[in-house]
Parts: structure tokens; C-alpha cells; sequence
């Protein structure tokens, strides 16, 4: 099987960046590396159709291997496909994120947080919260609140059982 | 006549489609949504239960979509595992639905979306759960996966809150991960082989390069192996389920999981049969069982300690399918089948102790058993069930697990026999404590009781019932109890029949003559029927099974004589 050698390097790089940005907490750099990634995917699918061919419709003379093998199109279409929805609904769960909690990260699990402190294995250097920068909006109204927004050292968010209840109605 | 009723096998898939359809046309109308819903899924069991009754003798059958033959069309595929496996996930999804119309958690009351989704959305998620099962090419079973997958993601994020939300996020972001590695697996499938059937791809696998080989099992296996929550790639389980409502955790706890269990069985058996990665197997195995149960016992959320076990659980399924032995599989299609049924009722059963004591934290819990006794002995039978006390279905699963383990009896093997025993252990632990906390203890001895479990009396207690838990909910809860406990009751038949489907799996002939044609096999036969018999997995020799368990010598027996097959022969006493 012949590979584009150009095509490859690029499918390297985009697997590369795509996991290194989905290592992040920020989702809108999650979001683009599921992008990357299965681009990645995409290209690596086009790739083992081999050499590039004829269009695959009969024509006489033509021996079976000159034509270019048309299904890893087929499945590459389905894929880019699922992947343009998957994006797309990660995007509104995001900016759903974004407006009730005005957060652009991944935060950790309320419950396994108790669970680590009632077994003890809380350790304030590892596991206090990093208060996030979100100076952008102090001075500004809550919408969901009503109040004005301060420069609050816990994080953007208080972390009330207020706000947890809400989060699970 | 079989092939002809077979021949129906892809509306398996096409009925929850047209139902989702339907119900989207009528968003406006909830009743008429609900009775579409439940409509489509009743036909749907009944077609599968038909389907079922075809291929309990006659084995397996594939349809050619559009009339293309094998491995140019897309192949459907029903053998008995895959029939075994429909009926009992659409079973399952009826009787959550039921539940869900009861909770009305399907009405979206605090939520004000334009369109009502629940009930295409939960359609869909059925269609693409059985399009996973009958998928016969390896793309296929992507969409399929993906298919479901995008349903579960729309059901679980329901509604939007904070909690929902951030639990979703993970889900969806680890779910993209685990379809990207499969959909580059599938890449990878077809460069090295130019097929994505599965019973091409079982033929031309054997010519490739072990190297190359390995690889590819791998990936795809780190792939199924985040969907089915395996241990070192289950950590978004316990986070994301618990958050969602009852019915939707209760179905996605029951079916997503073994969607990946099934994945992992058909391309073990079929793709990369022999033993060569069964000792990486069954350390995984064993650290999924120990590690998810040590989890579970560190919750206090019933639902997140559901979650645990669930991950626990699927160690057991990874153990019986790595031991490569007709009887180890036997086991682990029966114990799927069990474990579906069990884990689901078990979150069903959680919401209505949610429901009827407020709180679904066993610090807040108490003399559940006194208000309502019938919860009690919901909890109770599939909570024993879960732990495999005997005779229900789970020990009976167990045991055939342990018994190919014995019969292999390698030091790994027995490593995981003791594991699996004491994670049984440790699932009786985690249960007995909800069971103790929650239905025994005293209400008055909570501190911080919800004034649900502080009635002024019994009778209150007892007219509190009949308003929180509502015939509609119960009855569905109380039919999947009853179904756990018939796995127990026919455990005979299904074990037998768990024992044909193993051997057609194992054999493989049954299979690849059914996609690729007779003349296409016949060409093989020999290599497959000496690979098999390589595998020590004779069909079933008629002995009732003494080849597979391992000779038990005990200080306690009387003299005994074997005869030439091994069996043994009581010595006649005063000779």
C-alpha cells in the first residue's frame, strides 16, 4: 500500500496537538482537540484507500487496481458526519455550562471530594481549589443571581449548598 | 420458513427508528408520544422474542442489507448470543419506560424546552443499542455505537442543570475518546486487511503479522474497554451516572456497559481467538473487581455505590470471557444476561427510595423497612442477587465463572478465583450496610432524617406510600424482580442454551457460513476446525461436563475407583 508520506506527518501532528489539548481542563480546548483528533482519524481512514486512482466506475481496459478503492470515502463521510454533530453538541453543552455556572472548566466531583476528606485523603497542597480567573466579569450583574459580582478568592462560583441543590433539580 | 421469519431481524433496528420518528411528529401531544413509545417497544419485544424462539435450535442467521452478498454489503447478523442479548436489553427498556411514564420524569416539568425528547430520545437509544448487537461489520457496530451513544448523551444532560452538565461533559468528552480510538482502530482494520466485515476480517487476520495483530486487538480493545468501564478506564463512570434521573441511570447502568461487554466477547471470539493476551486479561480483570468494589465501599450515595459495583461487576464478565473455555463463556453470556437485569432494578429500586425517603444518602436513610416493607423486599432480593447469594441467578453465574477458572487451574486463574470470591464478599458488605443503615435502622436515630421518615405514626408512614410510590412505578420495578428471579428459576435451560451459543462462538463456522456462504468456509474448514480443537474447546462431549471441572480430592470421600472417562465409581462397601 502506497502512503502520502505529507498526509501522514500531518495526521501525526494533529493526533499529537489533539491529545495534548484535550489533556486540558479548559472545554473549549477539549472541544478543540476532539476537533484535531478526529480529523486525525478522518485523514488516517483516507489514507488506506492507497494511491490515487481512477474514479471506480467501469470503464473497459482498465485493470482492478488502478482504480481507486472507493469505501474508505463511504465510511470517511459517516465519520465526519458523526464527528460534525458530536462537535456541535459539545459546543451548546459548553456555552450551557458557561451560562449557569460562568465556567469554562472541568471542576472535580462534589461527592468524591467528601469522600476524600472523610477517608483522609485530602491533601490541601494537591486538592484545594485554584481559584480561576474570571476578573473579566467582576463589577458585572449575576444573571442568575441578581448580585453584583465580586472579586471572590473561593473562585467565580460560591460553593454553597444553595448552589448544589439548584445544579440538581 | 426460519430464513424466511429471520429475514425480519433488521427491524430489530428499524421499528425504534420509525417510533422515534413518530413521536418526534407529535412532540406537541405528550400522551399520544407515550402510547407510540410504548407501542413501538412492545412490538419490538414481541419481534425479538420471535426472533429468539428461531434461533434457539436453528443458530445463526445473517441478512444481506439490499441483496449485497458478504463482504461488500452490510451484513446483519443474529446467533443466539446476539438474540439472548436484544430480548433481554429490550425487556430491560420497556420496563424503565414504564417507570419513567410513572415517575413522569418523562414530562420535563422543570424544564422548559420547546420540544418534548425524552421519548424519541429513548427510542433511538434502543435502536442503537440493537443495531450494536446485530451489527456484522465492524463500522457498522460504530454507528451503532454512536448512535446510542448521542441518545444517552441528549438523556443524560436532560433538563440542564449545573450537576447534569458538569457530569456530562466528562461523560461525552471520555465517551468522544474511547469512538475516536475505535474509529482509528477501524482505519487501521482496513489498512492492514481492506475489509471492515467481521467475517472477512476473521480470515484475513490469521495472515497478518503477530505484531501487527497485537496491535490491532489492542487498540480495539482499549477502545470497548472505556465504553464497558474496565478498570484503568472506568473513572467517568461513577461520576457521570449518578447524576442523571433514576429511570435514565437505571437503563444506562444496565445496558451502555455490557453494549461494550458484547463488543469485547464478538471480537474476542471471532477476530482474535487463541490465548494470547488471556494473562493481561485477567489482571485486568482482577483489579476491575477489587478496585471497583473497594470504591464502592467508600460511598455513601446509594447510586454512586451502585455505580462501584457496576464497574466491579464487569471484572467478572472480563474474567469469564479471558479464560477462552466453552464453560467459562457459558457463564459469562448468562451472567450479562443476569447482570443487566440486576443492576438495572437496582437503580430503579434507588429512585423509589429516593422518592420515598427524600434522600438517596444512606447517612440519611431509616426504618425504610417498617414504612414500607415492599421497598424492602424490592432492595432485598436484587441487593442478595447482586452479592450472588445462593440460589439466585448471580451465584449461579459466579460459580460457572469459578468453575472454568478452576479448570484451567494456572496460579492466575486461581488468583482470580479468590478475587471474585472476595469481591462477592465485599458486594454482601456494600449492600448490607445500605440494607442496615437505610431499612433497619431507626428513623429516629438519623440526625439528619428528611421529615418524609419522621411521620407522626405507622399508619401515616403507611398512607405516605401509597402518594410517593405509585402503583405505576412499583409494578415495573416489581416485573424486572421477578424477571431476575426467573434467571434463577430457568437457569437450566439458559445455561444450556448460554452453552450452545458459546460453542457457535467458539467454532466460528456457525458464523462465517452464515455471512460469507458455504463454499467460502468450506475452503477453510480444516484450519478453523484444527484451531479450535487447539483451544481445547471440544463441543459439549455428552458427560454433562466432568472434562471441564478440575478432579476435587477431599479427605472426607469414601474410596473411590475411576473408570476409563474419568468418572468416578463408588467402591461396593464390605468387598
Amino acid at each position: 500500500m502506497t502512503v502520502n508520506l505529507t498526509l501522514l506527518t500531518v495526521m501525526g501532528v494533529m493526533f499529537a496537538v489533539g491529545i495534548y489539548l484535550m489533556l486540558e481542563r479548559s472545554l473549549t480546548r477539549v472541544l478543540l482537540g476532539t476537533i484535531l483528533l478526529s480529523n486525525g482519524a478522518n485523514l488516517l481512514i483516507l489514507m488506506t484507500a492507497g494511491r490515487a486512482g481512477y474514479a471506480p466506475l467501469y470503464r473497459d481496459g482498465l485493470e482492478a487496481d488502478e482504480y481507486l478503492d472507493p469505501l474508505p470515502q463511504a465510511l470517511l463521510l459517516t465519520a465526519i458526519v458523526i464527528a460534525f454533530a458530536m462537535v456541535a453538541f459539545m459546543l451548546a453543552l459548553i456555552y450551557r455550562s458557561w451560562i449557569l455556572a460562568r465556567q469554562d472548566e472541568v471542576t472535580d466531583d462534589e461527592e468524591d471530594r467528601r469522600v476524600a476528606e472523610t477517608v483522609g485523603a485530602y491533601d490541601p497542597e494537591e486538592d484545594a481549589e485554584v481559584p480561576s480567573e474570571a476578573s473579566e466579569f467582576i463589577g458585572e450583574v449575576d444573571p442568575n443571581t441578581g448580585t453584583l459580582r465580586t472579586d471572590d478568592a473561593a473562585g467565580p462560583r460560591p460553593e454553597t449548598e444553595e448552589s448544589v441543590e439548584r445544579g440538581e433539580r | 420458513m426460519d430464513a424466511e421469519l429471520l429475514s425480519f431481524t433488521p427491524l430489530a433496528v428499524l421499528l425504534p427508528f420509525f417510533g422515534a420518528a413518530f413521536a418526534f411528529a407529535f412532540y406537541k401531544n405528550q400522551s399520544t408520544q407515550k402510547s407510540i413509545t410504548i407501542g413501538t417497544l412492545v412490538a419490538t419485544v414481541v419481534l425479538e422474542v420471535i426472533l429468539l424462539t428461531e434461533v434457539w435450535h436453528g443458530g445463526t442467521h445473517a441478512v444481506h442489507l439490499a441483496g449485497w452478498p458478504a463482504p461488500y454489503g452490510i451484513a446483519m447478523v443474529i446467533d443466539r448470543f446476539s438474540a439472548l442479548m436484544l430480548v433481554v436489553s429490550s425487556i430491560i427498556t420497556l420496563a424503565v419506560l414504564l417507570y419513567a411514564v410513572g415517575q413522569g420524569a418523562a414530562e420535563e416539568k422543570n424544564d422548559a424546552g420547546p420540544v418534548s425528547i425524552f421519548y424519541p430520545t429513548y427510542l433511538i437509544l434502543v435502536a442503537g443499542v440493537s443495531n450494536a448487537f446485530l451489527a456484522g461489520d465492524l463500522f457498522n457496530l460504530y454507528v451503532g455505537f454512536e448512535i446510542f451513544l448521542t441518545a444517552s448523551y441528549v438523556l443524560l444532560t436532560l433538563g440542564g442543570g449545573e450537576a447534569r452538565i458538569r457530569a456530562g461533559v466528562t461523560y461525552v468528552v471520555v465517551s468522544i475518546l474511547s469512538s475516536m480510538i475505535f474509529l482509528i482502530a477501524i482505519g487501521a482494520f482496513y489498512a492492514a486487511t481492506g475489509t471492515v466485515n467481521l467475517a472477512d476480517l476473521a480470515l484475513k487476520l490469521q495472515e497478518l503479522d503477530p505484531g501487527v495483530q497485537l496491535m490491532l486487538h489492542v487498540l480495539l480493545l482499549i477502545g470497548f474497554g472505556i465504553k464497558a468501564a474496565v478498570f484503568p478506564l472506568a473513572f467517568w463512570l461513577p461520576d457521570s451516572y449518578p447524576t442523571a434521573p433514576a429511570p435514565v441511570t437505571a437503563v444506562f447502568a444496565g445496558l451502555l456497559t455490557k453494549v461494550g461487554i458484547y463488543a469485547i466477547i464478538r471480537t474476542e471470539t471471532l477476530l482474535f481467538p487463541g490465548e494470547r493476551i488471556n494473562t493481561a486479561l485477567m489482571i485486568v480483570a482482577a483489579l476491575t473487581m477489587i478496585v471497583g468494589i473497594l470504591g464502592a465501599l467508600a460511598q455513601a450515595d446509594i447510586k454512586r455505590m451502585l455505580s462501584f459495583t457496576l464497574i466491579s461487576h464487569i471484572g467478572y464478565l472480563v474474567f469469564g470471557l479471558s479464560l477462552t473455555s466453552i464453560i467459562g463463556m457459558a457463564a459469562t453470556i448468562y451472567y450479562v444476561a443476569h447482570h443487566i437485569t440486576i443492576q438495572t432494578t437496582l437503580f430503579l429500586v434507588t429512585g423509589l427510595i429516593e422518592r420515598r425517603a427524600g434522600s438517596s444518602n444512606v447517612d440519611r436513610l431509616g426504618s425504610l423497612a417498617k414504612f414500607s416493607p415492599a421497598l424492602a423486599l424490592l432492595f432485598f432480593i436484587p441487593a442478595m442477587n447482586l452479592a450472588g447469594i445462593p440460589p439466585f441467578s448471580g451465584f449461579i453465574g459466579k460459580l460457572g465463572m469459578m468453575a472454568g477458572g478452576i479448570a484451567e487451574n494456572t496460579w492466575i486463574t486461581w488468583t482470580l478465583v479468590t478475587a471474585s470470591v472476595l469481591t462477592s464478599l465485599l458486594t454482601l458488605l456494600a449492600v448490607a450496610r445500605i440494607w442496615s443503615r437505610g431499612f433497619w435502622r431507626s428513623a429516629e436515630d438519623v440526625p439528619e432524617a428528611d421529615k418524609l421518615l419522621r411521620p407522626k405514626t405507622l399508619a401515616h408512614a403507611r398512607a405516605a406510600n401509597k402518594r410517593l410510590l405509585p402503583a405505576t412505578m412499583v409494578v415495573p420495578t416489581a416485573a424486572l424482580v421477578a424477571m431476575s428471579l426467573a434467571f434463577s428459576v430457568f437457569a437450566g435451560p439458559l445455561m444450556d442454551y448460554s452453552r450452545a451459543a458459546a460453542q457457535d462462538m467458539y467454532q466460528r463456522t456457525p458464523y462465517l457460513e452464515a455471512v460469507l456462504g458455504l463454499e467460502r468456509v468450506d475452503a477453510v474448514r480444516d484450519d478453523l476446525e484444527g484451531f479450535t480443537r487447539e483451544l481445547d474447546n471440544e463441543p459439549d462431549p455428552g458427560d454433562d461436563g466432568v472434562d471441564d471441572y478440575a478432579p476435587v480430592d477431599t479427605s472426607l470421600q469414601p474410596d473411590m475407583q475411576t473408570d476409563e472417562s474419568g468418572t468416578s465409581v463408588d467402591t461396593e462397601v464390605g468387598e
